[in-house]
């Protein structure tokens, strides 16, 4: 039999590609299968936010800190790779009720540790000098920053490489292999791969993972659209967005839902984000959401009425129904691991998941508690002892 | 009497006009809604009409062959404006195309003209489309390409046949296919001088197929006039010759130029310079402007030419129901070929949905349509895209123009990131995101990422670099005012 890793990830996105870095520099033996190449998936479909400020308090929140942590001290020397920058978000309140909803926010956020001040309105037009006069106040998040995802999600597996970490691509894994009620390789279209644990990184197609170890791991797709202008000067500073979408981003509800996350970017073109709706993989252009983000955008700053569009791309986020990942051992199909469904913040999440879920991997202690994010919280279906 | 099938057309050159005329001649309600300011498209591109004055008149028609075609084309499409039946739209583009449940199509208009970015976005419904949108000369990376004075092989043609205005007076064309006669013989007529047409194909090809050129006297007899204008103006023809570097410190001052071999490499030492260029036009072929068909899903496939094509049947319905496609975009061929088809498309468009069409109404068409394909794969044969260029790249040679994306930059992201596509390299390296939205660097980056393999892995990375969702910049007002519910 085939000399096997200590770890095969399947999955080169993000999240594949921050376990695979961290893992190899706990000396783990790491291979990354992807079905295509590196950041494929999501990862390429996305934005590179990596925000405090939308978090309502609990176990995401704990591990948007703690990521944020990695991405500035334990990667503090990759930074410009991937053009790490805190730019600080600003969460802009146009309604009196808004308003309050965020003073609210803002203080339970201050006690758990985010940092976050409210600007009034002329604070706010220092800040953001194009704002629309409509706006009345805001919230400043300093701590929030951004990545560019693809650059991220790349280099982190390049690095990876450098450290021992194989990587193939065109390798879609078609079935797990099972010895003894335990995960010990997989089959793909690149053959057969032994492996002391085998790690579920497929994002937005995690459950088919999981499906082949006949478990339940939830994760479906959540649409969202973006827009990108044609390059200017800059106009916009910060990650501006609508004190609305803070509500957007915890709800349920499989209609469209729309609130403008507006940023500039290093090249200059501004991309306006991003659109929420339950959909499937439904890839179709859905001209209501591009309508309502355009509308959002222009209410925020008049002045991209004018202001171009170049192109428009969408992506599927990877959901839970608790809007929690899906991160650790699943004591259902030993052998296996998930780290998954991240849902719209997987390019934020994706270094603390990474270190975590190595420390795990590797038997020690993980800096964090993962149990709120353990996979048997959906189910307690065992797994049914049958080779694959 | 049942309603009239409704027909947009988009594009009003060769095919377009060709398929409004028919649709029209068949019954149908036509719109046709064309980017530039009067029908023609690329190949009958003429100067600005004069209000009152019937089109045609010198110089409108000089540089121009099948002019008369041309006439009675736009005869048929001012009787129609004048008769009700259609509606023809200039300076509109369509930045968006979508095919509703019930199969009708919806487009998004948006106007060509700078000054008309106020104009409230428009949305129109139709029973058939046929997209005859044409194509654009494809670009290759030459080490000072760069340079003010360098342009594409079609501007200098457009820059002649729109505006009268000669864009150098020594020039050199350089590139392949026989598309960069037209340009030499006009520039001559224009009173401008062409240094050299330098053809980097050997030109053996055509000697392997002669049966597809002589089924098509009329390209034979078109040829025989430029070479006869080559010799009248002592144009330099060099076959096998490839232009590897162009210099210049502000605009274009010389270009070197070198032999190749029957590989298609450069032949140590065949260099040579031409002092004194002021203008060097740049033609590798052309691509296809296809996007508004990707968007609908239709089957494609790669052509013998390396461009991305809609596959159609043999009345040119794509694979999307009540989607047409007419001229370049089903393949390049030239425009009595993009005539045929449009007038087979037409008349397919105006067909009610319950009849079957029938050959023997569009027959010489049809025969036309078989003897110029074999024509153009002739021509592509014998003319393919040369390879030379990517070992002659220089580290600092820009690729992606709009966002100055160097070459070193995406071999880099090629062999440290793994990018091998031109997908992954748009992400890693922001070549493709510019305002051209790939549609000049995508070929040249879809080769470097696969290092040159022109199978499976290059067609599948060009084929991404035509998914462009919003084919034309809009300005976000008017995706902000788009109506709730399109109006018919
Ligand atoms: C519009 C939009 C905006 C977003 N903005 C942000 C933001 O600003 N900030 C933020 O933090 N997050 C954002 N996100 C969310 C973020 O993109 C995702 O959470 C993250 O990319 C998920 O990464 P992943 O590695 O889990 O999944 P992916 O990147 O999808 O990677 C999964 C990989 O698995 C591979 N794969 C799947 N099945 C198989 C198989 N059977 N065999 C082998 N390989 C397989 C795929 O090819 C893919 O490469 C946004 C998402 C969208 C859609
Ligand atoms: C710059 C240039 C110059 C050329 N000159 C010559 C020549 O001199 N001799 C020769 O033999 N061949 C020439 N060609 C080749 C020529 O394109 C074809 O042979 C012929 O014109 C093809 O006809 P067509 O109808 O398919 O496309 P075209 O003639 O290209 O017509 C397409 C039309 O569609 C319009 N259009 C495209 N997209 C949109 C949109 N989204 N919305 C609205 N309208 C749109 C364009 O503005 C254009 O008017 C030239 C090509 C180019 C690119």
């Amino acid at each position: 039999m085939a000399q096997g890793s200590d770890v095969l990830i399947i999955g080169a996105g993000i999240i594949g590609s921050a376990i695979a870095y961290f893992a190899a520099k706990q000396g783990l033996g790491v291979t990354v299968l992807d079905s295509a190449g590196p950041a494929s998936g999501t990862s390429s479909r996305c934005e590179g936010n990596i925000l405090l400020s939308d978090k309502e308090l609990g176990p995401e929140l704990e591990l948007s800190q703690y990521s944020l942590g990695v991405w500035k001290n334990d990667l503090a020397e990759f930074a410009q790779l991937w053009e790490f920058e805190a730019k600080g978000g600003l969460v802009v309140a146009s309604k009196e009720s808004s308003r309050a909803s965020l003073d609210r926010l803002t203080t339970a956020q201050r006690s758990n540790g985010v940092t976050a001040e409210i600007l009034d309105r002329s604070q706010l037009v220092d800040a953001e000098p194009h704002i629309s006069p409509e706006a009345l106040s805001a919230a400043y998040y300093p701590q929030d920053s951004q990545v560019q995802p693809m650059l991220a999600a790349s280099w982190l597996l390049r690095l990876a490489c450098d450290a021992g970490a194989r990587f193939v691509p065109n390798a879609r894994v078609t079935a797990l292999h099972q010895e003894h009620g335990r995960i010990t390789g997989v089959r793909s279209t690149a053959g057969f791969f032994a492996a002391g644990s085998v790690v579920n990184a497929t994002g937005t197609w995690a459950s088919n993972i999981a499906g082949m170890a006949e478990v339940a791991v939830p994760v479906n797709p959540r649409k969202g659209f973006v827009m990108v202008t044609e390059p200017l000067p800059p106009k916009i500073f910060h990650k501006v967005y609508a004190a609305e979408y803070v509500d957007n981003v915890g709800s349920s509800d499989a209609g469209l839902q729309s609130s403008p996350v507006v940023e500039g970017t290093p090249a200059g073109s501004i991309l306006i984000g991003s659109s929420r709706e339950r959909v499937g993989f439904d890839g179709s252009v859905n001209l209501e959401a591009l309508k309502a983000m355009a509308n959002n955008a222009i209410n925020l700053f008049p002045f991209l009425r004018d202001v171009k569009i170049l192109r428009h791309y969408h992506g599927f986020r990877p959901y839970c129904p608790d809007h929690l990942p899906v991160i650790g051992h699943d004591e259902r199909a030993p052998g296996l691991w998930h780290a998954a469904g991240h849902e719209g913040a997987g390019i934020g999440l994706s270094v603390g998941t990474g270190k975590l879920l190595a420390q795990a991997l590797a038997g020690m202690d993980t800096d964090m508690d993962l149990s709120p994010f353990a996979p048997h919280r959906f189910s307690n279906q065992p797994l049914v002892s049958k080779e694959s | 009497m049942s309603q009239k099938i409704h027909v947009a057309v988009i594009g009003a050159g060769p095919a377009g006009l060709a398929a409004a005329a028919n649709a029209l001649a068949h019954g149908a309600q036509v719109t046709c809604i064309d980017a530039n300011d009067q029908p023609g498209g690329q190949y009958w591109r003429h100067r600005l009409e004069q209000p009152g004055r019937q089109p045609g008149v010198q110089p409108d028609s000089t540089g121009h062959h099948d002019w008369k075609t041309y006439l009675s084309l736009r005869a048929a499409f001012d009787a129609g404006i004048a008769a009700g039946t259609l509606a023809y739209l200039p300076n509109t583009q369509v930045w968006m195309a979508q095919q509703r449940e019930d199969e009708r199509i919806t487009l998004q208009l948006t106007s060509a003209t700078a000054a008309g970015t106020q104009a409230p976005a428009s949305t129109l419904t139709a029973d058939r489309l046929v997209v005859a949108t044409g194509a654009y000369d494809r670009q290759i990376p030459i080490p000072g390409w760069d340079l003010p004075g360098v342009m594409t092989a079609g501007a200098v043609q457009a820059l002649i046949k729109g505006q009268g205005v000669l864009a150098g007076q020594r020039i050199v064309l350089a590139g392949t296919g026989p598309f960069l006669l037209p340009v030499a013989s006009n520039v001559a007529h224009a009173g401008g001088s062409v240094l050299a047409i330098c053809e980097s194909a050997d030109l053996s090809g055509w000697l392997k197929n002669l049966k597809a050129p002589l089924a098509v006297p009329a390209k034979g007899i078109e040829g025989a006039e430029y070479i006869w204008d080559l010799l009248r103006h002592r144009i330099p023809y060099k076959r096998s010759t490839v232009i590897t570097a162009i210099h210049g410190a502000e605009k274009v001052e010389a270009v070197s130029i070198a032999r190749t071999d029957k590989t298609g490499a450069v032949i140590a030492g065949s260099e040579e310079r031409i002092e004194n260029v002021d203008c060097v036009g740049l033609g590798f072929g052309f691509t296809t402007q296809l996007e508004l068909l990707t968007a609908f899903g239709v089957a494609t496939h790669m052509d013998v030419d390396g461009s991305l094509v809609a596959d159609v049947d043999e009345f040119q319905l794509t694979s999307g129901a009540n989607v047409l496609a007419a001229g370049e975009v089903t393949g390049i061929g030239g425009a009595a070929l993009a005539v045929a088809e449009g007038t087979v498309a037409g008349y397919r468009a105006a067909l009610g949905s319950g009849q079957a069409p029938q050959q023997s109404e569009v027959a010489k068409e049809l025969k036309t349509i078989s003897r110029h394909r074999a024509f153009a794969r002739a021509m592509h044969q014998a003319h393919q895209v040369p390879d030379y260029w990517s070992g002659n790249l220089e580290e600092d040679t820009v690729v992606c123009r709009c966002e100055e994306v160097t070459a070193g930059e995406i071999i880099q992201a090629r062999d440290e990131l793994k990018a091998v596509d031109a997908r992954s390299i748009k992400s890693t390296t922001r070549a493709g995101m510019g305002w051209c939205q790939g549609r000049v660097c995508g070929y040249a980056a879809s080769c470097l990422a696969t290092c040159g393999d022109k199978h499976e892995a290059f067609a599948q990375s060009v084929a991404n670099t035509y998914k462009r969702p919003v084919s034309i910049p809009v300005p976000l007002g008017e995706i902000a005012d788009l109506e709730d519910s399109p109006k018919e």
